[in-house]
């Protein structure tokens, strides 16, 4: 509607400048070609394999790992929407026990990476687990033959383990969402007598359908790129059959064959995304910003809702980070935090940190571009953006491998000729490799932040500005800049957390004798003794915490910073 | 508040690379060996520290499981890799086949590791073996002898555990399998272990031993040296896991108990290629040989070194004959079939 609108009138800045610097133009060019250097690489080893594993890849392997995988995505859009929806519902429209303090709690669960869950999970519920061990004393059962217990390495127990973890994408967008809108319908209905169901079923679950839509697609993408929980799970899903093409029977080829498959179901999803956060847009009208009155819950009925939003913090957060705890405390772990823990827990941060700046250098240059003209390369280029999001984090890896060493054997051989000394590897040798591979796969995060947030500026704004007389220059540092700055901080936020939380790349692309906290926790889970890695992993839990707390600090307080100032400031959701 | 924390994030960061940096420089001075493993570094580091304190030579290594032969391929001429450490015969063979090893000459070598246990060309060198065994539950399990076609047999039905068959461990198990009976006796059996499976694979070979004594299965195959580490590790509950199962030797009919190798092969542009083969035949030196078995519980590929007491309590291995080359040859075939009969739905 705002676009229609700008294009009637004929007086937007988008339609104002006249194309981009030639500078900017090359930049935005330079990171579109960098975003989907991998997916290129990628095809290119598809290419070079024949059709060759096909037969057998159609008859035997992928209609189950199809149906698995479906199934798995199905089952954590159901359980993880369903959690998210109702929890972020609750919190909004109602007062009941606890309620102030679930606010704080609900999104926490994005600190603890899905690997470490599963791992947990299969510690606690697991055949000979803590769980059954304890009923068994407490029954007096002597085997597995005597009782019923739901198995935790099966479809089920991975859609569970994903679900706890990823919830929060969707309760974060669906909270944003009812927060920001949903306050004279919903007191237009509750006068009209609706009753609080009635209300939840005809104006909260329409409202949030673009929330769902992007909370969903984002945890949906990370369920489709996990490895580690659904394989140690047991659950064969098409990311487990590229893995056994590849290693199994030695075709990296194949494997790139059907990595270009899943391609195509991830790109679905990010443009489900795209299609949900366009609705976002229009929805979110900057004048209509009055918050939700929460209504109290008595009773039973309040309790009731207690339990509902404080069971998934339980399940995502409480349990793994108390069983971390616990492992940590009995196995005297403290012991390990030595000069070398702290090396490689400076290694993580400095990653983390550099990765984080350049994705937000490169992510502000694209949204500014794409704002000040609307060409056909700053549009590609962002929507390009989002495939590292799409890949497996080893594919990339896989994928990035080549070009990168491509370059440093270039410098390398330049160098021979120029000294006779040999250079050894420059990005793979040093962190460059893995830097690279994190600012190419958390670059959509960074994007579609910024997007969503500029996009919720008036662009009267800069007519004014460009009607009195202001450079191309200033309406980037003066106007757009410190209006994204909200949705900089957000997305700079998740950035790290996921960064810190990153493995497959990070294993494949690491120079020598270099770990991060999340390396090391593997190392350990490799060596089958995953609760030595106790204390790696709950320090990654803790260092996650600290953005994600910092998340939910500056979304709770939108609704103040909307009322007390503009219209025009305001976070984006991730 | 961002701000802030960016600005020391952004020390950190530097902090950080800078290390980095200044150990890749003041390293380059030193004597160097660096060494792609697939193996935790943390298993064969007494090893390391050893080799390093006798020769002054400073180890550097990277733990990469998945995608190690294609990064060493990828690095090409200029790659640090001057050692690769991986375990399984298939990954050996592998290694070779990528064009990521080169032949090493070496007597010493050669005279400690039996010819069934290296690459003729030299290309990769076996330095301790594993069995694959039966691990059974103590109390429900009376036998002490079984062969691995009985794993088909439906005596079994509902009592057999095993970690996904696409696993490397699995995959040479059943090549050796097709070795043995042709491929398609070979298919009967394994749709008959399958037929007998208590639930669907998963886990690791520990989690195997845990199901025995959670009593939802009565005998599973693992890897001899997880025995030896659940019973003589620090975890209380891992020991459990062990103590509630016996090892079983089993062997194939007219053959003897499957093995596998843990190995080493000298990376194609070794940089350091002195120290490489120096490191390579110190792999095989007394010392070197008897912590390796005593640290993994592993089978010493050299003859006369002691076995780890657990393992030993096995019972006497006989190895069985099928060239572990050929095994190699045939885990395409395996893997597929695994496929094909379903076994990991």
């Amino acid at each position: 509607m705002i676009a229609k609108t700008q294009t009637a009138i004929g007086f937007s800045p988008r339609t104002m400048a006249r194309g981009i610097p030639w500078w900017l133009s090359a930049a935005v060019a330079a990171v579109g070609l960098l975003v989907v250097l991998p997916v290129g690489a990628l095809i290119g080893i598809a290419a070079e394999g024949d059709a060759e594993i096909w037969p057998h890849l159609i008859a035997n392997v992928l209609p189950a790992s199809t149906i698995d995988t479906l199934a798995l995505l199905a089952g954590v859009a159901i359980v993880a929407g369903s959690m998210g929806i109702t929890t972020a519902w609750l919190v909004t429209a109602h007062h009941f026990p606890g309620r102030s303090i679930l606010v704080w709690l609900l999104p926490l669960p994005l600190a603890v990476p899905t690997y470490i869950t599963a791992y947990i999970y299969v510690e606690i519920f697991d055949s000979a687990g803590l769980a059954q061990m304890a009923l068994r004393d407490l029954m007096g059962w002597r085997s597995r033959a005597d009782y019923w217990f739901p198995e935790i390495r099966s479809l089920p127990g991975c859609i569970l383990v994903l679900s706890v973890v990823l919830y929060p994408y969707i309760y974060i967008a669906a909270r944003a969402m009812f927060l920001t809108q949903s306050a004279s319908m919903l007191e237009v209905a509750r006068t009209l007598g609706a009753s609080r169901i009635k209300l939840f079923r005809i104006i909260a679950l329409p409202l949030a359908r673009p929330a769902l839509a992007v909370g969903v697609s984002l945890a949906l993408l990370e369920a489709l790129n996990d490895i580690g929980a659904s394989e140690y799970l047991g659950v064969r899903t098409l990311t487990v059959s590229v893995y056994n093409t590849w290693l199994n029977r030695g075709s990296l080829a194949g494997a790139a064959q059907i990595a270009c498959v899943m391609l195509a179901f991830a790109v679905g999803l990010i443009l489900i995304e795209r299609y949900g956060r366009r609705d976002r847009r229009y929805a979110l009208s900057p004048k209509r910003h009055r918050t939700v009155h929460p209504v109290p819950l008595a009773g039973g009925r309040g309790w009731t809702a207690s339990l509902l939003c404080a069971l998934p913090v339980f399940m995502g957060f409480i349990l793994p980070t108390g069983f971390l705890l616990r492992e940590t405390l009995r196995g005297g772990l403290v012991d390990q935090f030595n000069l070398d823990f702290l090396a490689h827990f400076m290694t993580t941060i400095g990653l983390s940190v550099i990765a984080t700046i350049v994705v937000l250098v490169i992510a502000v240059l694209l949204v500014s571009a794409a704002r000040l003209s609307k060409n056909s390369l700053t549009k590609g280029v962002l929507l390009a953006a989002g495939l590292g999001y799409a890949l497996p984090g080893t594919v990339l890896a896989l994928g990035l491998m080549t070009p990168l060493v491509g370059f440093d054997n270039l410098i390398g051989t330049v160098w021979r000729h120029l000294t006779g000394e040999r250079l050894g590897l420059l990005l793979m040798g040093a962190a460059g490799g893995i830097i690279i591979a994190y600012v190419i796969r958390f670059l959509s995060i960074a994007t579609g932040s910024l997007s969503a947030g500029l996009d919720r500026v008036s662009p009267s704004l800069e007519d004014a500005a460009r009607t009195l007389g202001a450079s191309r220059r200033e309406m980037v540092w003066k106007i757009q800049i410190p209006l994204m700055r909200p949705a900089l901080a957000s997305a700079a936020l998740l950035i790290f957390v996921d960064c810190i939380k990153e493995l497959p790349a990070t294993l494949l692309l690491r120079p020598l004798n270099t770990e991060t906290l999340s390396t090391l926790v593997y190392t350990y889970a490799s060596r089958g003794r995953f609760e030595d890695g106790s204390l790696a992993a709950l320090v990654i839990v803790l260092v996650g915490l600290i953005p994600v707390i910092q998340l939910v600090r500056s979304a709770e307080a939108r609704p103040k910073v909307v009322a007390d100032n503009t219209d025009l400031s305001g976070t984006a959701s991730p | 508040m961002a701000n802030i924390s960016f600005a020391r994030g952004l020390l950190c960061g530097a902090a950080a690379l800078g290390a980095l940096a200044g150990s890749g420089l003041s390293a380059s001075a030193e004597e160097m060996l660096n060494i792609y493993t697939t193996r935790e570094p943390g298993l064969i580091k007494p090893v390391l520290d050893e080799f390093t304190k006798e020769t002054g030579i400073k180890v550097n290594t990277i733990f990469i499981a998945n995608g190690l032969e294609e990064r060493i391929r990828t690095e090409g001429a200029n790659s640090p890799a001057d050692v690769i450490i991986t375990v399984d015969i298939g990954r050996l063979a592998a290694a070779k086949d990528y064009g990521v090893t080169q032949a090493v000459k070496s007597e010493a070598l050669e005279k400690v590791i039996p010819t069934a246990y290296r690459d003729p060309e030299g290309h990769w060198f076996g330095i301790a073996l594993r069995g694959r065994v039966v691990y059974a539950s103590k109390e429900r399990v009376k036998q002490d002898k079984i062969s691995y076609e009985e794993l088909a047999d439906p005596k079994w039905k509902g009592k057999v555990c095993i970690r996904s068959g696409q696993h490397l461990y699995n995959i040479s198990l059943i090549a050796a399998m097709i070795a043995h009976k042709g491929e398609a006796k070979a298919e009967e059996w394994l749709k008959g272990v399958k037929a007998n499976l208590a639930k669907k694979p998963s886990g690791g070979d520990r989690e195997q031993a845990k199901d025995i004594l959670a009593g939802v299965c009565d005998i599973a195959v693992g890897n001899t040296y997880y025995v030896s580490l659940m019973l003589n590790g620090k975890d209380e509950e891992q020991k459990k896991w062990g103590q509630a199962i016996n090892v079983i030797l089993p062997t194939f009919e007219g053959g003897g108990t499957h093995v596998n190798v843990s190995g080493l092969a000298l990376a194609k542009n070794a940089p350091n290629k002195a120290n490489a083969v120096k490191f390579m035949e110190y792999m095989v030196s007394d010392a070197s040989q008897q912590i390796h078995a005593e640290l993994n519980s592993e089978y010493p590929i050299k003859a006369g070194i002691k076995i780890h007491p657990t393992i030993a309590s096995f019972g006497e291995l006989k190895a069985d004959n099928v060239k572990i080359a050929e095994i190699a040859n045939l885990r395409k075939k395996a893997s597929e079939m695994v496929d094909k009969v379903g076994f990991d739905q």
